[in-house]
């Protein structure tokens, strides 16, 4: 490949980027201009916080509970060497409120319902139903979006937090059993070192991840085309996309929260 | 009445719409006729501003829907019903509530109101008892008619039709045909059709345009296209497969 082939394939690359960042960023505006708008449906975003929220609690009770465990056992090589074994609950704990517990339950989501939300929403696009909509003098962001918006959002946060708390039990588990911490003394190195900026920090985090997970499965779903492949094409996006910009957010946020808090 | 004038539409480099000039009169049953792909359903979706066109104006009874938005458009949009060519239901709605989606969107009726007025629709499209059905449990025939009655459900002074028999059989085409035919003359309306199947352009049209390379190349009653000697419009309305339009003359 020549060199002017070589920047003229660049360029097509960074004009794509720039257009889906003004694309996605149009969207979102018109997300925004619709939140507080009536109408408002709110049986619709009650069933999709069912769909969303319920169906996630057994592999999110999975994920985080593994991850405490495995966070206790894999801090004990560690901490048994400098015969700071108390520590691990506070290390538990931490890890999971500050950081695993909402990065963890937005990659589940993202993975499980984000998908699930492209895929439902661009099989409507390409069999013409958000046309239809239209037609219909109904908008497709007030009917489709915003329900999944808030669902996503109010799910997200309560899994996040019902995650920090398995993730606890996790490490509380092996902390008893296997490291044969005592039980009061494991329970107060758990909670004596969390503030309320920690909780705080990890719920802003999942608020964030939330609204991008949402955009961006809604976005890739509205604007599949071109039939089944079409939008298995789009859901794959949505997902890679996601998990990209979920933990871009997270390095992000933890910089700022870190600066912030000092 | 529908007035297009100088409608342009492109999709990257392809001109879909070229400097399109059209009128269609109030009550009339128009069809516009093309080969697949040539942008009958563009067209369609530009009438009823689903797309917004490069250039050019569509006037419905005198206003222009190219410069409209949000209430104002929809406000027009509550005077269509439009049949799309995949019937369009929404998959998680049971049959009822797609017919009875622009009552249940735009009105404070009771539920047994709206449950009558969709079963006189169904009723009008010949079906009966699919209130309850999920639109996947519904054959191709029967999902064009139910989205024919959800086209007609709230009174619309303009249907606009996309490709109406295309995927059913013969049969069941006829009986589609012979229901627009219906309705146009009981519900009084304005009709817009898109087809390539002549035998339903013959039978529901009171005029047929032809669209080709962007533009309205011809528009007459059903006779005088049966008659017409333009040799572009000949080799279509006959299906052959040499000719001007093949040769891309």
């Amino acid at each position: 490949m020549n060199v002017k082939r070589w920047f003229e394939v660049l360029g097509d690359k960074a004009i794509a980027f720039i257009e889906y960042i003004g694309a996605i960023s149009i969207f979102f505006g018109r997300i925004l201009s619709w939140l507080f708008h009536p109408p408002f449906r709110v049986k619709e975003a009650i069933k999709q916080a069912q769909k969303i929220g319920v169906s996630s609690l057994p592999i999110v009770t999975l994920i985080s509970l593994f991850t405490g465990m495995v966070l206790a056992l894999q801090s004990a090589y560690q901490m048994q060497k400098i015969q700071a074994e108390m520590y691990i609950a506070s290390l538990v704990a931490l890890s999971m409120i500050r950081e695993l517990g909402p990065v963890l339950t937005a990659l589940v989501v993202a993975g499980r319902c984000g998908a699930a939300i492209t895929a439902e929403i661009g099989t409507m696009k390409v069999t013409e139903q958000v046309d239809a909509l239209e037609t219909l003098a109904t908008n497709p962001v007030n009917y489709l979006v915003i329900p999944r918006f808030w669902a996503l959002l109010v799910s997200l946060v309560t899994l996040t937090i019902y995650a920090d708390f398995i993730g606890i039990i996790g490490g509380y588990i092996i902390g008893i059993t296997k490291l044969h911490t005592p039980h009061h003394m494991y329970v107060k190195m758990t909670f004596d070192p969390i503030t309320q900026s920690d909780v705080r920090n990890g719920l802003y985090k999942s608020f964030v991840f939330g609204i991008v997970i949402c955009t961006i499965a809604c976005f890739e779903g509205m604007r599949a085309k071109g039939g089944a492949e079409g939008v298995g094409k789009a859901t794959t996006s949505s997902v890679v996309r996601s998990f990209v910009l979920i933990i871009a957010c997270d390095c992000l946020l933890t910089a700022l929260m870190y600066f912030i808090g000092r | 009445m529908i007035e297009i004038i100088n409608l342009c539409k492109s999709f990257g480099e392809h001109k879909v719409l070229d400097d399109l000039n059209l009128t269609i009169n109030t009550g009339e049953t128009t069809v516009i006729i093309g080969r697949s792909g040539c942008g009958k359903s563009v067209l369609l979706k530009h009438i009823i501003g689903i797309l917004k066109p490069d250039l050019g104006q569509v006037f419905i009874d005198g206003k222009d829907i190219t410069k409209l938005n949000g209430k104002p458009l929809n406000d027009i949009r509550m005077k269509f019903g439009m049949l799309f060519q995949g019937s369009a239901l929404f998959d998680s709605l049971p049959v009822w509530e797609n017919v009875a989606f622009g009552m249940l969107e735009h009105t404070n009726k009771k539920k047994d109101k709206m449950l009558e007025r969709v079963k006189e629709c169904l009723g009008l499209v010949g079906l009966e008892g699919v209130e309850n059905l999920k639109p996947a449990e519904l054959s191709g025939g029967m999902r064009k008619r139910v989205g024919l009655a959800r086209a007609i459900c709230m009174k619309p002074e303009i249907i606009l039709y996309d490709e109406p028999t295309t995927g059913v059989d013969p049969i069941m085409g006829d009986a589609i045909n012979g229901l627009i035919k219906e309705l146009h003359d009981k519900l009084k309306v304005t009709s817009i059709a898109v087809t390539h199947d002549m035998t339903s352009a013959y039978k529901i049209a009171d005029k047929i345009a032809m669209l080709y390379e962007g533009k309205i190349i011809t528009l007459g009653t059903p006779d005088e296209i049966k008659n017409t000697q333009d040799p572009v419009v000949k080799q279509f309305i006959h299906g052959e497969a040499e000719g001007p339009i093949t040769r891309g003359g």
